[in-house]
């Protein structure tokens, strides 16, 4: 089989705009797309989503399947489970990617078991490759790249036999394209055909807190493990960052501790980030927490502990304890910058 | 009206758990020494079941797939307060994939388990990291799913109550029964097994287990059955004939995923640049970062 179907990136709507995760797997889906030779076409659920399809083209789609219907203004897992898979067995893509966010991660899964088709979670990575088994090679493939067991293997998953391939992809690793603004593409309205589809959950109340941190989009992340020792020298990070225009980033102990607020944590269970400096205080680096932090452009590591595996990921390292070298650290750059 | 409710839950390393004694010298995972565990947040998801029980009547049947040996949660959940356990076990599921698990999950509960109330699931094992099992069940059951469920249900004889935990985003849902349900590690904290239940259940085993012990013992099976049973010790075993499986869709062959390659990750050892931590190493430090245009 050497003819491909299209890549599809599902656009998750997100407090009305188009979740930043699905703008980055329409840059990583455009690199597949090239490999294989197909259109990138992004599927839009939503109601009165129509201006988020611009967002979309500018971003790299070249087609736009919209759905736009009154039972899609929010989103619940069956009507936009049998609208999608009504689409896929319709126009038969060969992958469908997915932000993994708690929404990717209800809605993919059902729409995989309905197709009976394989789904990989929360990938890092994403490739076009071979397969072999039993002697037969199977081409062009989509490795999916996650890691598993806690973090402490990567394994590459292929679904060799089956379409499409599908994956949800790990928020935050992949990086937005540029917009280029102006770029159009062709807008498919897709008929939504729900009637016999009772409302099966009812949402009575639902409840947003704005995120008070974006840790995404920081170039400069200080961020505080277990070693901070308690809450209040957490004001230290604080200074720190706002002298270096940063944000302040946590650890998943830390966060347990008390220390801070869930926003804040950085790893795999909390936020991926790849800032141009991460400095890493009192963190003793865990390998959920280096999933995290690694692929930052410079890493400096404050530890009393010399045998911390921060060091062994680290640019640059003081051995010693945080609440003695950040004073002087803030004193340091206050004199410097 | 008594409700049935099925919590589903795994056997797993302790991957969070991966101390010197498990790193082989070369810094990669040994994972044959890993310890096995109930998957953490599928006890929460048994505390949640027990809980309904408590609040609504009915009974909590606990049930999981796995080798022979995954009987010691089913044992360890006899001994929290779970009524029934059931292990899923057949060579003809080995290498199963989330699609694979689901089917036959699903094919249990339809063939033996029905009808019931609740599905209960944790939100994802901490080997896998998938959190798909839940929901492709519930699509197999042709059920509503509730994800990320952050507090015991409250019912009021049509109709849940569910507050879910979406990270920035919580929503409050209704759901009438069946639904299933995956449960976050903060919806609640597992009761520990009761010494009563210890006592009483200490030596539940499942049919791979007293098949040896037949052998043995030179007895016959349905005699150690006999005497087993009716104290509650005899731990329900299904194979592939007893859920009248296709056999196309378990294991192996009902797994379109294939693994294509395992790395283990090992530290990089990058070149790193100590400094001292004194005021004139934190100073070089500054004059570092500052020269090669980290800062600013």
């Amino acid at each position: 089989m050497t003819q491909h179907g299209e890549i599809w990136v599902y656009a998750e709507i997100e407090e009305g705009s188009v979740a930043s995760v699905s703008l980055e797997l329409l840059g990583k889906g455009r690199e597949l797309a090239q490999v294989l030779g197909v259109p990138l076409s992004a599927v839009l659920l939503g109601h009165r989503a129509r201006p988020l399809a611009d967002v979309l083209f500018a971003h790299g789609a070249d087609t736009v399947y919209l759905a736009d219907d009154a039972r899609l203004a929010q989103y619940t897992t069956l009507p936009f489970a049998r609208v999608l898979t009504g689409l896929v067995r319709d126009k038969q893509p060969e992958i469908v990617l997915y932000g993994a966010t708690p929404l990717g991660r209800d809605l993919a899964p059902r729409v995989a078991s309905q197709l009976r088709t394989g789904l990989t979670a929360d990938c890092t990575d994403l490739q076009i490759g071979t397969y072999e088994s039993g002697g037969h090679l199977y081409q062009n493939k989509l490795l999916q790249i996650r890691p598993a067991w806690g973090g402490n293997i990567i394994a590459t998953i292929v679904s060799p036999e089956v379409l499409p391939e599908m994956a949800t992809v790990r928020e935050g690793v992949m990086h937005v394209p540029e917009p280029v603004n102006g770029r159009t593409g062709k807008l498919v309205e897709v008929p939504v055909n729900l009637d016999n589809e009772p409302a099966a959950v009812r949402i009575l109340e639902r409840t947003t807190h704005p995120r008070t941190v974006d840790l995404r989009a920081a170039n400069i992340i200080v961020s505080g493990g277990y070693g901070m020792g308690a809450k209040e020298s957490f004001a230290l990070l604080e200074e720190l960052a706002s002298l270096l225009g940063g944000q302040v980033g946590a650890s998943r102990a830390a966060v347990d501790a008390g220390f801070i607020k869930a926003d804040h944590q950085v790893g795999q269970t909390g936020t991926t980030v790849r800032p141009k400096l991460y400095i890493a205080c009192g963190i003793s680096g865990a390998v959920q927490h280096r999933a995290g932090m690694q692929e930052s452009g410079k890493i400096l590591a404050i530890n009393t502990d010399p045998d911390a595996p921060i060091f062994q990921i680290a640019h640059y390292g003081i051995v010693g304890d945080v609440r003695e070298v950040l004073p002087r650290l803030i004193k340091a750059l206050k004199g410097k910058l | 009206m008594p409700l049935r409710v099925i919590v589903l839950a795994k056997q797993v390393p302790d991957t969070k758990n991966v101390t010197g004694e498990v790193m082989k010298p070369d810094g990669t995972l040994n994972r044959a020494a890993l310890e096995a565990i109930c998957n953490p947040e599928d006890l929460n998801a048994l505390e949640m079941g027990l809980q309904i029980r408590e609040r609504y009547g009915g009974e909590v049947i606990f049930m999981t797939m796995g080798p022979p040996r995954a009987a010691e949660i089913l044992q360890d959940a006899l001994c929290r307060g779970a009524d029934r356990v059931i292990l899923l076990s057949d060579r003809r599921f080995a290498a199963s994939d989330t699609l694979a698990t689901s089917y036959t999950l699903a094919q249990a509960i339809t063939t033996h388990l029905s009808p019931y109330d609740v599905v209960i699931c944790g939100r994802q094992a901490i080997d896998g990291d998938t959190a798909q099992v839940g929901p492709q069940v519930a699509d197999k059951l042709s059920i509503p799913q509730v994800t990320f469920v952050d507090a015991t249900p409250e019912y009021d004889g049509a109709k849940f109550r569910i507050l879910r935990d979406l990270g920035r985003v919580k929503e409050l849902v209704a759901v009438a029964p069946p639904v299933l349900l995956t449960v976050r590690r903060t919806a609640n904290s597992p009761r520990w097994p009761s010494a009563r239940l210890v006592l009483k259940y200490r030596r539940a085993r499942c049919a791979f287990d007293i098949e040896t012990e037949a052998r043995r013992q030179q007895t016959r099976v349905d005699e150690l059955l006999e005497r087993l049973r009716p104290r509650g010790l005899f731990i329900e075993t299904w194979g592939a004939e007893d859920l009248n499986a296709d056999l196309s869709r378990v294991g192996i062959s009902g797994s379109p995923t294939k693994v294509k390659k395992i790395d283990n990750v090992v530290l990089k050892g990058r070149d790193l640049k100590l400094y001292g931590a004194d005021d004139a190493g934190v100073r070089d430090l500054v004059a570092q970062l500052v020269e090669e245009r980290t800062f600013g």
